[in-house]
């Protein structure tokens, strides 16, 4: 990738790192860790790889994205605030008892959110559904959904992985965040969902794996990802819990922990050294 | 009496019937055979998926049908349906208020001879403790297939609730007009109302006769529409007949029974006796005995009835 553009997407991933650890700051709760996990994977999303457009939220022919693991709120509404779908002052509300920006995506109320989501497992079935019916409506769009590690725990992850190569949905896209932590601890530990791989290979997948904190990296496994026809394509992405805020990368305490001010005010002034 | 027919069977009839009208698609969970969308599915076999024995999938999967803009039938048996997918109806579909038609078939202990894990006694209760969610329990052919299309054209969520067994038809297809929210007076009377729901609302007519005979006048109303209920005709039965009884192929507790209960208490209160299953289990059986052992007939509508009047002030 041409240096500039590299660059430029280096800066959005880091206001939208700064955007996370902004809101969930402001709220006092929140998921900051699998947020800043998803940063690079999420910024290349939408600057990118979707055709959409800020300005008119619901086209009927837009790519369409759903974050399956919705504890990770913050990281899409700080994209979309980048993208233009509001203002990123509102980031502030987040949590708050009046703002439209809820706990976990609520489609209703937020525009560029296309699918509500939080109890998790649900969100990729939902996903195939939309990838399903752009198959009936013969409809170009593609679905791309971001699945959480800890979240492929769940049963219904893998029944819509049986549902996703059933019906051959070669224009769904989706994205395992492995960042290798859960609430409780290591996922290795918790409940092994390892390996992702093979797993997702016998359920009859496209596999590719990245480091997803990589633009190159990112940007390849999603041109590769376009070219597969008759299977969907998962991208395992190994990624770093808290990446980007030294002192939350790869501690499992900032799974749903909101910073104090002081460690606040060191998260941003690091990230902003990094502008 | 006139014909019988189930309620899933008029549900199946009703999406193939339909499919040449209206554009959406249907899902079943490996049950086409019973719930009858096999029916639709071959006439409309490009419109029918198949989900397998995922439940919580194929419901949630049908939100994501919706949420790209289109309607789209989810089926399975009400056990499954309700139970099963609860977290998926509550969150996937529910919460964001999507075109989603759920068609639950197998609902109550008429399911015969499967026994209690296939008998769905809390559906109604479950469903109506969702925000935002309908539910419609026809009580025969007529009212089942209006309601398929009332479904259509409503926007948000549905659950329809259609039993197994073959019912009598009650509502004349002539001149029945169904509509979403809407009681219908089956019988007028003064004594006592049996509001009652799907298969009951047959029973209901029965057990009128049957206190007629005794010199007791019954209203009876026909509550197709579980959530939203028709208060006002409800509130004017309480008024009119000052007791009530309540009928449905439900747990006592939750369903109509609760429905109509919290209704009156709140603007009129009257006596309320309910005839449902009684907070038990199902258990396998042939379905004439098994109505006769959790109380589902007319003679314990009598009973219950008389109960009520006894209560009047």
């Amino acid at each position: 990738m041409e240096q500039s553009k590299l660059n430029r997407l280096k800066e959005i991933a880091t206001q939208v790192r700064i955007n996370i650890v902004d809101e969930v700051h402001a709220a006092s709760s929140g998921h900051p860790g699998g947020s800043l996990s998803i940063a690079d994977i999420i910024t290349y999303l939408y600057f990118e790889e979707m055709n959409v457009d800020p300005k008119n939220p619901k086209w009927e022919d837009r790519d369409r994205f759903v974050l399956s693991k919705g504890h990770t709120a913050p990281a899409l509404y700080a994209i979309l605030a980048e993208k233009g779908y509001f203002k990123r002052e509102d980031l502030l509300t987040f949590r708050r008892v009046d703002s439209y920006l809820q706990g976990h995506p609520d489609m209703k109320g937020t525009p560029g959110v296309d699918m509500t989501s939080g109890s998790l497992g649900l969100g990729i079935s939902a996903a195939c559904g939309m990838a399903l019916t752009a198959k009936i409506n013969n409809k170009d769009y593609r679905t791309y959904t971001i699945v959480g590690d800890g979240e492929s725990e769940e049963g219904q992850v893998w029944e819509a992985a049986m549902f996703a190569a059933h019906y051959k949905l070669d224009n769904l896209c989706v994205i395992l965040d492995l960042n290798k932590l859960q609430i409780d601890g290591p996922i290795a530990e918790v409940m092994n969902p390892m390996p992702h791989d093979k797993k997702f290979e016998a359920f009859g997948f496209h596999v590719i794996t990245i480091n997803g904190h990589d633009f190159d990296e990112i940007a390849a496994a999603l041109a590769e990802a376009r070219t597969v026809k008759g299977k969907p394509t998962v991208i395992i992405a190994n990624t770093i819990k808290g990446k980007g805020v030294s002192f939350m990368e790869n501690q499992v305490g900032w799974h749903g922990s909101a910073p104090n001010d002081e460690q606040h005010a060191t998260a941003v002034a690091e990230l902003k050294a990094a502008l | 009496m006139a014909d019988k027919i189930a309620t899933r069977e008029s549900y199946g009839n009703a999406l193939a019937e339909l499919g040449d009208k209206y554009d959406f698609v249907v899902l079943d969970a490996d049950l086409a055979a019973a719930t009858k969308t096999g029916t639709f599915k071959k006439k409309f076999p490009e419109r029918f998926f198949d989900c397998g024995i995922a439940e919580g999938n194929m419901m949630s999967v049908a939100a994501g049908i919706a949420a790209a803009g289109k309607t789209v039938f989810a089926s399975s048996f009400a056990m499954f349906a309700a139970g099963r997918a609860y977290d998926q109806v509550r969150n996937s579909v529910c919460y964001p208020h999507l075109n989603v038609k759920i068609g639950a078939t197998h609902a109550g202990i008429t399911v015969g001879e499967d026994g209690a894990t296939h008998q769905c006694i809390e559906d109604i209760a479950l469903m109506r403790a969702i925000p935002g969610m309908t539910i419609i329990n026809p009580a025969d052919d007529t009212e089942a297939r209006a309601a398929v299309e009332a479904a259509i054209n409503f926007n948000g969520p549905v659950y329809l609730r259609f039993g197994r067994l073959a019912v009598p038809v009650i509502n004349d297809k002539a001149t029945y007009k169904f509509e979403i929210g809407k009681g219908v007076n089956m019988a007028d009377g003064t004594d006592v109302t049996i509001v009652a729901t799907g298969i009951m609302v047959a029973m209901a007519l029965d057990a009128a006769k049957l206190l007629a005979n005794e010199g007791i006048s019954a209203r009876v109303i026909n509550i197709a529409t579980i959530k939203p209920i028709d208060k006002e005709i409800i509130l004017d039965a309480a008024r009119s007949t000052g007791a009530i009884v309540t009928a449905e192929e439900h747990n006592v507790i939750g369903g109509l029974g609760a429905a109509v209960t919290e209704t009156v208490c709140e603007a009129c209160p009257v006596p309320v006796m309910r005839v449902g299953v009684e907070d038990s289990f199902g258990r396998s059986g042939k379905v004439p005995p098994l109505l006769e052992m959790y109380g589902l007939t007319p003679e314990n509508i009598v009973a219950k009835a008389k109960a009520a009047i006894a209560l009047k002030k």
